[in-house]
């Protein structure tokens, strides 16, 4: 399991990256490889508000369909449009693969990643 | 606490994703379904199939009770031939739906689902006359599935072409495999030519890891319960719980090939008559829009809900996402333009017939 230093986490296996003032949010090593082949990804519009703990879009894999929460209170700025054509880089580059940039602030508790490791062993 | 095949530990060796279904532990993937999906559409796969269940019924009366038990009609059967059937409740309903193997002249093999086993046997033991005998032999039996073009060819290393059975829905019993007795069909649920072998439990593991090994150089690898549903919705097979359950009757699924309505007398028959022509029909959904379709999902036109979903996801070989619905009869015509309430958002859709997908002759 792929889990960078520099990343915080969700216990909901989202991960967050704070870059140029906004909160970059993705799924984890660990959520998509229990998901499996993630087929669709369906992206929330900019401009949409939401409030921490909301799910902010879902990821279908062939299987099932799982929300992606978002752990920040505020406002989608950007979305990765790639991922409508190519939601399998979800599964090849987790963290690159990003859903949402959000502006706003976080308002649920996140993980580091050595607590986020302990915690999907615990799972 | 569910049940373990006896392949168990050999697909943990393998890496596989282990799940509950059907009241086992079953692997759901090895590597990833899409993959496992196309191996078998272009070569081949293996799957453990333990978990179905197995009862033998044997005597004078055997037939008897198969034709009233069952919806299809096993007069004038041969042996070494297979044959499909729903088995109804008094409404007409399905309580399950399952294989019929004559063995020899008043000796049947019948296959039923995993989860409805203990509910067939109560079923079926309840509604016995006559002079029969009927044993639940599931927990003797292992089966595997070789599912793919490449079947015959994985087969003919361990046994001469000649033996195996030639024509789909036959069979031959005692083929060895490496001195392992196994009765071989030609049958399956992937809508690809192949083969399922049922065999003592006991030879398992010996069995799959020959298979498993002989397999790898033709690129036939094993595959888990999640290839074996999306490969069975792209052939549009219908699945008990799914596209039937004790509610819905074997007609209005589309299963009339199985209902010998013109027998004497046979549990759901008089029901069936009575609800007359079926008021619902099976068809195939595509997606037109943007989303994924899956069971249990609202199908609607112009605001008015016409049906809805039974199974679906993504078709990796065909493409795109599909599902099939029980439609009002009316609407189950391929090429109407529907949505499908898809948590919410309505996701344009449209009708098209089943099969989703047939194998290349």
């Amino acid at each position: 399991m792929n889990t960078p230093a520099e990343l915080k986490y969700t216990k909901d296996h989202e991960w967050v990256k704070e870059e140029d003032g906004l909160f970059v949010i993705g799924i984890t090593d660990y959520a998509q490889d229990a998901l499996g082949d993630i087929v669709f990804v369906n992206l929330p519009e900019i401009d949409d508000e939401f409030d921490g703990g909301d799910a902010v879009c879902d990821v279908e894999s062939v299987k099932a369909v799982s929300d992606v929460l978002t752990p920040v209170t505020g406002k989608v700025v950007e979305i990765n449009e790639d991922l409508l054509d190519a939601p399998e880089m979800v599964n090849e580059d987790p963290y690159g693969a990003w859903f949402v940039k959000m502006e706003g602030e976080i308002t649920e508790d996140l993980l580091d990643a050595a607590a986020y490791e302990t915690h999907c062993k615990d799972n | 606490m569910e049940k373990k095949t006896v392949l168990y530990d050999e697909h943990v060796k393998l890496g596989a994703k282990m799940v509950p279904f059907g009241g086992f532990i079953m692997p759901v993937q090895y590597t990833n379904i899409i993959g496992e999906h196309m191996a078998v559409r272009e070569k081949a796969g293996l799957f453990d199939v333990s978990h179905m269940g197995e009862v033998s019924l044997e005597g004078p009366d055997a037939e008897a009770n198969l034709n009233y038990l069952l919806t299809n009609d096993f007069t004038g059967m041969k042996a070494g031939k297979v044959r499909y059937s729903p088995m109804c409740n008094d409404s007409g309903g399905v309580v399950d739906d399952l294989l019929v193997y004559k063995m020899e002249e008043n000796s049947y093999l019948i296959v039923v689902n995993a989860s409805n086993k203990d509910k067939d046997v109560e079923w079926m033991q309840s509604h016995l006359f006559g002079e029969v005998t009927f044993r639940d032999i599931s927990d003797d039996i292992a089966q595997i599935a070789v599912q793919g073009p490449l079947s015959a060819e994985l087969l003919s290393k361990f046994v001469e072409k000649e033996k195996l059975p030639d024509q789909y829905y036959t069979f031959r019993d005692a083929v060895f495999i490496e001195g392992i007795c196994c009765l071989v069909s030609q049958t399956g649920y992937t809508g690809e030519y192949g083969f399922e072998l049922y065999f003592p439990a006991a030879d398992g593991p010996k069995l799959w890891n020959l298979l498993v090994e002989a397999g790898k150089e033709y690129g036939i690898i094993p595959c888990g319960l999640g290839a074996r549903d999306t490969l069975r919705l792209e052939a549009s097979m219908p699945l008990y719980g799914h596209e039937m359950n004790d509610e819905i009757t074997p007609l209005e699924t589309g299963l009339n090939f199985a209902v010998k309505m013109g027998k004497k007398d046979f549990i759901g028959k008089r029901a069936m008559e009575e609800k007359g022509e079926p008021k619902i029909a099976r068809i195939g959904i595509k997606v037109t829009g943007r989303g994924i379709i899956r069971e249990h999902m609202d199908v609607m036109l112009n605001g008015k809900q016409i049906g809805h979903t039974t199974s679906g996801t993504i078709l990796p070989f065909v493409g795109g996402s599909h599902a099939m619905a029980l439609l009002e009869k009316e609407y189950a015509k391929p090429g109407l333009a529907v949505t499908v309430n898809v948590r919410g958002r309505e996701v344009p859709c449209e009708t098209e017939a089943l099969p989703f997908y047939t194998k290349k002759k």
